[in-house]
C-alpha cells in the first residue's frame, strides 16, 4: 500500500471520528445544560433526541404525499421543527413533573426514568416498533472527493457544520444573553437569584425545555446517519453522560474538548482492533483519568 | 415606606419571631441590634421573602408583599444585602451587578454605581469568588442599588470585614440615601458602626423588639447592655 493510501485512510477515518464528535457533542450540550447547570439527570435525553428525529421523519412523509416540490428543501424547516418539538415536550414535562423535584436532584434520575420508558413506549405505539428513515434530499447524498481514493460524505459534512452552528450559539446565548446570565446567576445561588429579582421557576422551566431542544436538533441530525426507532435514542443516553462527566459538569468547552476526544479515541482505536475491544480501551481510559482528575477536565478556577 | 406589623415567622412547630412591627420612613436609616441567635436574620429572611411567613403584614410603599415570591417584591421595591454577601462566586463582577438589572429598562449598568465603589470599575473582569471580603460586600450592594429600590435592607454588612472598609461602607451607605433618599434597614452588633449611619435604633432580643430610641437621645451603655453576652 503506497503512503498516499495509508493518509486517504487516515483521513477518511479520522473524519468518521469527527462526525461521530459531532452526534455526541450535539446530545452532550443539550444535558451539559440540564445535567451541568441545573443538577438534574435527565435520563429521558435520549427520548427527546428521537422525538426530534421523529419530527424530521413526520416532515419527510409530508413533503413526499402532499408538497413533492419541497422534497429538497423541506430538511432545514425540519431542523426548526425539530427544537421546538423537543423544545415543547420538554417544557411540558419540566412543569408537570422535574419542578417538583428540585429539592431532590437524585430522584430526577428515576422519574426521567419512567419518562424515558414511558416516552419509547408512546413511539411503539403510535409510531411502530419498526425503524424508519426519511427520505433525505438530493443534495445531502453522495460524498466530496477532493482528489481520488478521498471520499468525505456530505451528510457528515453537514452534520458537522450543524453542530459547529448549535455550539456557538449556546455558548453566545449562556455568556452573552440575558437568559445566559440568568441561568447562570441561578445555577449559582437559587434562593439569591430570586431576592435579586430574578424569576427563577420560569428560568428553570426555559432552560430544561431549551436543553431538549437541543436533544430535538441532535436527533435530527442524526436521521442524516442512521434509522430512528422508538430505542435510538436510548442508546446514546450512556455516551452523552460520559462526554458531560468526563468535561467537567459545569463547564461547556470541556463538553466540546471532552466529545473529540472520546470520539476520535473510539474511531482511531476501531480501526486497529474490534469495535467493542475500542470502546473497552475508550472507558478505560475515561475511568483513569477521572480518578486522578474528579472534577473532570475543565473545572472553574474560584475561590469559594 | 416600609411597615411591619405583627411579623410571626416560624421554623417546622418552633416559633421564631413573636409578632414584630415597626416602620421605617422615607430617607431614613434604621437599624435592627441584636446578638446573634436573637431573630435579625430570620427577620431579613421573611422581609425578602427568603423564608415563609406565618401571620402579619408586610407593606412597601402602601403595598402589601408577604405573600409575594422573593422576585416579585424586588419588582415592589425591596432590595436585599444578605448575610454573608452572596454574590455569584462564577460570574464576573460585572455580571453580578447586571443580575439586579432584571425589571430596569436599559441592562447597562449605571455610571453612578462605579462612582460609588470605583474599586468594582477597576475589578468588573474579575469572577466575584475572587474578590476579597469587603470588596464583595460592596459587590452585594451595588447589585441591590442597580434593582432601583424603595427599601434597601442589609443584613450585617460589617461581619468578617476589616475596619477600614467598614468606615467606607458606612460612607457609602450615607451617601446612598443622600442621592437617592430611600429607606435603609440594616442589622448590627457593632454599635460604633450602627451610630454612624442610623436615624433610629431598635434592639431585637428572643424574637421581639425590645427597645427603640432615636440616635440622638440613645443611651449608647444601655444598647451595650443588650449587645454583651
Amino acid at each position: 500500500m503506497a503512503f498516499a493510501d495509508m493518509l486517504n485512510i487516515g483521513m477518511m477515518q479520522g473524519f468518521a471520528g469527527l462526525s461521530l464528535f459531532a452526534v455526541l457533542l450535539l446530545m452532550g450540550l443539550g444535558l451539559a445544560i440540564i445535567f451541568g447547570q441545573m443538577g438534574v439527570i435527565n435520563m429521558a435525553h435520549g427520548e427527546f433526541m428521537t422525538l426530534g428525529a421523529y419530527t424530521i421523519f413526520l416532515f419527510s412523509t409530508l413533503a413526499e404525499s402532499f408538497f413533492p416540490q419541497f422534497t429538497q428543501s423541506y430538511f432545514l424547516v425540519a431542523i426548526v421543527a425539530a427544537f421546538f418539538v423537543a423544545f415543547l415536550a420538554g417544557w411540558c414535562v419540566e412543569w408537570a413533573l422535574i419542578r417538583h423535584l428540585y429539592k431532590r436532584p437524585l430522584d430526577t434520575l428515576l422519574a426521567t426514568w419512567g419518562v424515558s420508558l414511558g416516552m419509547q413506549q408512546c413511539f411503539r405505539s403510535f409510531i411502530g416498533p419498526k425503524e424508519v428513515s426519511p427520505t433525505l434530499p438530493d443534495w445531502l447524498m453522495g460524498s466530496w472527493s477532493p482528489h481520488e481514493g478521498l471520499d468525505i460524505p456530505i451528510n457528515g459534512l453537514f452534520v458537522m457544520a450543524l453542530t459547529l452552528v448549535v455550539t456557538g450559539g449556546v455558548l453566545l446565548a449562556l455568556y452573552k444573553s440575558r437568559w445566559g446570565l440568568r441561568v447562570r446567576a441561578t445555577v449559582a445561588n437559587r434562593p439569591m437569584a430570586n431576592a435579586i429579582g430574578i424569576n427563577t421557576k420560569k428560568t428553570d422551566r426555559m432552560t430544561y425545555a431549551i436543553g431538549c431542544g437541543i436533544a430535538g436538533v441532535a436527533g435530527a441530525a442524526f436521521t442524516t446517519i442512521g434509522s430512528t426507532g422508538p430505542t435510538s435514542g436510548s442508546l446514546y443516553i450512556v455516551d452523552a453522560f460520559l462526554v458531560v462527566t468526563f468535561g467537567g459538569a459545569a463547564s461547556l468547552l470541556g463538553t466540546v474538548a471532552s466529545a473529540f476526544g472520546i470520539a476520535q479515541m473510539q474511531s482511531i482505536s476501531e480501526f486497529f482492533m474490534t469495535g467493542s475491544m475500542a470502546k473497552v480501551l475508550t472507558l478505560m481510559t475515561i475511568v483513569v483519568i477521572l480518578m486522578m482528575r474528579p472534577q473532570g477536565l475543565f473545572a472553574s478556577k474560584i475561590r469559594h | 415606606m416600609l411597615n411591619v406589623s405583627d411579623l410571626v415567622v416560624c421554623y417546622g412547630q418552633s416559633e421564631a419571631l413573636h409578632g414584630i412591627s415597626f416602620e421605617a420612613n422615607k430617607n431614613e436609616t434604621v437599624a435592627i441590634m441584636g446578638r446573634n441567635g436573637m431573630g435579625k436574620t430570620t427577620l431579613f429572611k421573611s422581609l425578602m421573602g427568603v423564608l415563609p411567613t406565618r401571620s402579619g403584614s408586610i407593606q412597601v410603599a402602601g403595598k402589601e408583599v408577604s405573600k409575594d415570591e422573593s422576585y416579585r417584591r424586588v419588582a415592589k421595591g425591596i432590595a436585599y444585602v444578605p448575610q454573608g454577601r452572596m454574590i455569584f462566586p462564577t460570574l464576573s463582577v460585572e455580571e453580578n451587578i447586571q443580575t439586579g438589572l432584571e425589571n430596569a429598562a436599559v441592562k447597562k449598568v449605571p455610571d453612578e454605581i462605579y462612582a460609588l465603589f470605583p474599586v468594582l470599575w477597576e475589578m468588573r473582569r474579575r469572577k466575584g469568588g475572587n474578590l476579597s471580603g469587603g470588596q464583595q460586600q460592596q459587590l452585594a450592594i451595588a447589585r441591590a442599588l442597580v434593582t432601583d429600590p424603595k427599601v434597601l435592607l442589609l443584613d450585617e454588612p460589617t461581619e468578617g470585614i476589616q475596619p477600614s472598609i467598614i468606615k467606607d461602607i458606612a460612607k457609602a451607605l450615607n451617601e446612598i440615601r443622600k442621592m437617592r433618599e430611600i429607606t435603609i434597614v440594616v442589622s448590627e452588633q457593632v454599635l460604633s458602626f450602627a451610630m454612624d449611619v442610623a436615624d433610629r435604633l431598635f434592639v431585637i432580643e428572643g424574637g421581639r423588639l425590645v427597645h427603640e430610641s432615636p440616635r440622638a437621645s440613645t443611651d449608647v451603655a444601655h444598647i451595650k447592655q443588650f449587645l454583651s453576652v
